[in-house]
């Protein structure tokens, strides 16, 4: 049994996975911290709330994957020559949409999210402060 | 008593509503393309070197000269790419001319894909850090944009082109002019 299960552990370590990647090295930026720390901890702020395109549902700072590499580089070098990270997220805005970036916003489509909850909220203090009202009227006529 | 009944059926309609959305929504095939939001939208300044020596670089420039072109984003060592192969050379014989970038790719890699695969491209720049992909708003490969002669995309086809493509494509360049 045991030599069974040696094979075919033999068998899957050889087996090379056929892999769709590249073999150039990182971008400059991929994996090097920018100098100055203030501006490292922008552009980490930054890439923890962008998404990663090839691994949809992690972000550029947790992601491995080649694409994500480059675009932590485009990251830090904006950042290194003088953009706030809100022109950086905006760049990459313009080029895949609201999708890229965790950071919610108001837009054309977006905005219900943000008006449903202030008209719930109105609402159910319109609601209260009435049967507020009509308790304390019937209170003052038993009284 | 009779208000509260209505109020109470209301709810029941909403809950029903929401969830029929729901098993509409979850019926409906995922969608996981990520379309550029730079169709429409004129290409981003860039110049990039040649990768094989039999071809030119490329830049926005020589996407600027009046024809409209097939843009055509792909590396050696992704396999769709190699599939769409023959689909591009039809795209090539019917007149279209097709420039190229290659995404995080090595010469001699590049050299061997096109022995292999043939090579309709006019032009190949070689971008080592996907930094045109990412202007371009392009999240794989392949990916082919339609660039109408003043420089500006006005499609994009995501994933291999495949046989039922090629007339649509060739109709998209048409209608950039071609």
């Amino acid at each position: 049994m045991m030599r069974l299960v040696l094979a075919l552990l033999a068998v899957f370590a050889l087996a090379a996975p056929a892999s769709a990647q590249d073999r150039l090295p990182p971008a400059p930026y991929a994996y090097t911290q920018l100098d100055d720390p203030a501006l490292e901890a922008e552009a980490r702020e930054l890439m923890h709330t962008l998404r990663c395109l090839k691994c949809q549902s992690q972000s550029i700072a947790d992601s491995d994957a080649p694409m994500a590499g480059d675009m932590r580089h485009q990251v830090r070098s904006r950042i290194a020559s003088g953009e706030s990270p809100e022109e950086v997220r905006n760049w990459l805005i313009s080029r895949y949409g609201d999708y890229v970036s965790y950071e919610p916003r108001v837009s054309a489509t977006t905005w219900p999210l943000f008006a449903i909850p202030v008209l719930l909220l109105l609402l159910a203090g319109g609601v209260l402060l009435r049967r507020i009202g009509k308790r304390r009227s019937t209170q003052g006529e038993s009284a | 008593m009779k208000r509260l009944r209505i109020t109470l059926w209301v709810i029941v309609l909403l809950a029903a509503g929401l969830f029929g959305l729901f098993a509409y929504q979850l019926s409906q095939p995922k969608d996981d393309f990520v379309r550029s939001a730079m169709v429409g939208q004129p290409m981003p300044e860039f110049d990039l070197e040649p990768i094989v020596e039999s071809r030119p670089g490329l830049s926005r420039a020589d996407l600027a000269d009046g024809q409209p072109k097939l843009l055509n984003v792909f590396a050696s060592w992704c396999i769709p790419c190699a599939a769409e192969a023959p689909q591009l050379e039809a795209l090539e014989r019917s007149g279209a001319t097709i420039v190229a970038v290659a995404i995080r790719d090595r010469p001699e890699d590049v050299e061997r894909f096109l022995a292999a695969y043939g090579n309709p491209f006019a032009r190949i720049g070689r971008d080592d850090i996907s930094e045109v992909q990412l202007a371009i708003g392009s999240s794989g490969v392949p990916e082919t944009f339609v660039i109408d002669g003043d420089g500006v995309i006005t499609y994009q086809h995501i994933g291999d082109i495949r046989d039922s493509d090629v007339p649509m494509l060739l109709d998209e360049l048409r209608k950039a002019g071609g």
